[in-house]
């Protein structure tokens, strides 16, 4: 009997020990997970000013990935980059945990009114949109002006040998296919580059529609990302859809040649994109380039930019982690352009540097200016 | 042996009550944990949903348009795609789930077929979603094509249908588990009793296993309804995320996961980002619904 009662006891005394240790592993699982959330904290306002904190446009992540590298080789300066989408970059800036954003689109009025002080948009690279499709039998680019591209994605449009797409392609076999339309599901800088082009040139698009990066769609089928556009496409005949310039030129896709407001055809290429930023371009920089002026501009281009604080001095910023910043954006648009064409970005043209510079200058430390 | 017996005397009282009573609080604890933490979802949800609440009212649930440019959000489309797609889903994956259940439960219970099929049923459930949604996309869209096509419907191949048909599959293992170890678990006396009667094997699953066991296996239904109404990932990928209220079966359309999955990113405006957590309670009080109502009828089959 007592043998079977200290048997008992050993399988407790067991047990607890068990249940110790795993308490003690939950108890350190905890301590991890709070030291991870105090951390982020912490790390934001950090005075290790060799390592400099940005987040937003995933579009603009594989640019600053290679630049940032480059400088960091350079300088030593190390930049640790969230790609999580141009929302929640404005997000974290607004709330101080990074010392830029990035974003496909300028602040819009709620976004600027709840940043409350003012900011800088600093233009880092373009990008553009085109429009690709799949119709068998057709080898060469097609053309497309902006009222039927509006039309089509206005639904008004349903046929591939409509005769106003057959105007405008002379020569060109357009088979009779049915137009399928595939825009993103996500919200997207491409879509808000899209629809704000649409918006200028069509006026019902404008208000029908209006331009957002997600809009209420007349017609047809939502893809997730550039790849579920870009799949829809190619897996049904007649389907056409918007992309990025560079998961076209990436991916080998068949695209479209568009007129622009100067009524030149333009094929979408980094040469005609970054044309299409040579305009005059606002004291603020803050617009988007679509229907560019520009002679040889292609239409459906948007810069990206980088997004900061005008006064520099907040939260307890030292000064050096205010020159470290502006130092790395001014070799952004100088020397860390010439990354863009390898990697089929549109670098900046002439006049968005030169201003991009000036926006720059004009940041300031307690008032006064930091470069 | 002395020695075991003193030591046994002095840790008994203290160390081993104290114990047992720490054991039992910590269990409590952990408990009512979860209770706190489901009460905070739907706290954190109603308290962002307030600014949508406040501003739409209650035709938020029956508004036909989303449109986040001009703050007009309405969730019907979106409802009517996640209720759709999961009861389509739920009504082709039964007759699967349920034959898996008997054959592996009755037929079958033992031995290396046995636990072939029943590993390789379970690791259906294993599979992550964007898996199911690749293979949607590269195999089951081309097919569902063809069918459309000689249906003489639009020829979308994404829609509805498609993705009720990755649902289907992806929330078999579910009631299947379920099921089978809830007839492995019917008493023998009861099927012998029935054998001995004359009963055929199909008449002992007829009037013996599946009675005693529809409660049982109506939970493992709920189950997998539950796994489909709140899956995202597979879906959006094959559904063609179009809000407009679908028209037929091959239409495409959109759930509630699949809207808040896609727009949370990149929602610009507080009224948005409201609206889309407003979603996200609504699938939430979905569910609960749809719980309670099953956890009803499970209670009245045990009843009987």
């Amino acid at each position: 009997m007592a043998g079977f009662k200290s048997l008992n006891h050993f399988i407790n005394k067991k047990i607890m020990k068990n249940f110790l240790r795993i308490a003690k592993q939950h108890i350190a699982v905890a301590a991890m997970v709070v030291a991870a959330a105090t951390g982020i904290q912490s790390k934001a306002i950090a005075q290790d000013d060799k390592t400099i904190l940005g987040a937003g446009s995933s579009f603009i992540n594989p640019l600053f990935s290679k630049q940032f590298a480059d400088y960091n080789a350079k300088t030593g300066i190390q930049v640790n980059y969230q790609s999580i989408g141009s929302g929640g970059g404005i997000l974290q800036l607004t709330n101080k945990t990074v010392d830029f954003g990035a974003s496909d689109g300028p602040l819009n009025a709620e976004q600027t009114a709840k940043i409350g002080v003012p900011v800088l948009h600093i233009t880092q690279a373009s990008g553009a949109v085109v429009l690709t499709y799949n119709l068998p039998g057709v080898n060469t680019h097609l053309n497309l002006t902006p009222d039927v591209i509006a039309d089509i994605y206005l639904g008004k449009i349903t046929k591939w040998d409509d005769a106003r797409i057959t105007a405008i392609n002379k020569g060109v076999a357009i088979p009779s296919f049915p137009i399928l339309v595939a825009h993103r599901s996500d919200g997207s800088g491409t879509t808000a580059i899209f629809t704000s082009y649409l918006s200028k040139v069509s006026p019902e698009w404008s208000t029908k529609v209006g331009g957002g990066g997600a809009v209420n769609w007349p017609v047809g089928l939502g893809g997730k990302g550039s790849e579920g556009v870009s799949g829809l496409v190619k897996q049904t005949p007649g389907a056409i859809g918007y992309v990025e310039l560079i998961y076209a030129l990436n991916n080998k896709l068949e695209y479209a040649q568009i007129r622009n407001k100067k009524g030149k055809w333009i094929m979408p290429s980094i040469a005609s994109v970054t044309a299409a930023g040579n305009v005059t371009l606002p004291d603020d920089s803050k617009i988007f380039i679509t229907d560019t002026d520009a002679p040889d501009g292609y239409p459906i281009s948007g810069f990206t930019w980088v997004i900061i604080y005008k006064e520099q001095n907040y939260n307890g910023r030292s000064l050096a982690r205010a020159q470290a910043l502006l130092k790395l954006l001014w070799w952004n648009i100088h020397d860390g352009q010439q990354y863009c064409t390898p990697l089929n970005y549109a670098p900046l043209s002439k006049a968005a540097v030169k201003l991009a510079e000036k926006i720059l200058k004009s940041a300031t430390y307690n008032g006064k200016s930091i470069l | 042996m002395a020695e075991a017996k003193k030591e046994l005397k002095i840790s008994r009282p203290y160390g081993q009550i104290r114990w047992e009573n720490a054991f039992k609080r910590s269990l409590v604890i952990i408990a009512l944990l979860m209770v706190v933490v489901v009460a905070g979802i739907l706290l954190t949800l109603i308290i962002q949903s307030i600014p949508s609440l406040k501003s739409l009212g209650i035709k938020y649930l029956w508004g036909k348009t989303w449109d986040p440019i001009n703050n007009v959000y309405g969730a019907l489309p979106f409802l009517l795609g996640t209720l759709l797609t999961s009861f389509l889903a739920l009504i082709i994956s039964i007759p699967f789930s349920f034959s898996i259940a008997i054959y592996l439960g009755e037929y079958n219970p033992r031995g290396w077929l046995s636990n072939f099929l029943k590993n390789t049923v379970e690791l259906i459930a294993a599979v992550p979603s964007v898996i199911y949604g690749f293979w949607g996309i590269l195999v089951l869209v081309p097919i569902v094509q063809k069918l459309e096509i000689k249906l003489g419907v639009l020829p979308y191949g994404i829609g509805i249908f498609t993705a009720s048909l990755v649902l289907a599959i992806m929330i078999i293992p579910y009631a299947a588990s379920l099921g089978r170890e809830m007839i492995k678990m019917v008493p023998s006396p009861l099927k012998e009793g029935a054998y001995s009667l004359g009963a055929t094997r199909f008449e002992v699953i007829k009037n013996v296993i599946l009675p005693y066991t529809k409660s049982g296996l109506f939970a493992g239904v709920l189950l997998s309804l539950g796994r489909a109404l709140g899956e995202t990932m597979a879906v959006t990928m094959v559904i063609g995320n179009t809000s407009t209220i679908p028209t037929s079966l091959f239409a495409p359309g959109n759930t509630m996961a699949s809207v808040i999955a896609n727009e949370f990113n990149e929602a610009d405006h507080s009224l948005y980002w409201s609206a889309l957590v407003e979603l996200g309670l609504a699938l939430f009080l979905v569910t609960v619904v749809i719980n309670v109502i099953g956890k009803r009828i499970i209670k009245r089959f045990t009843n009987e």
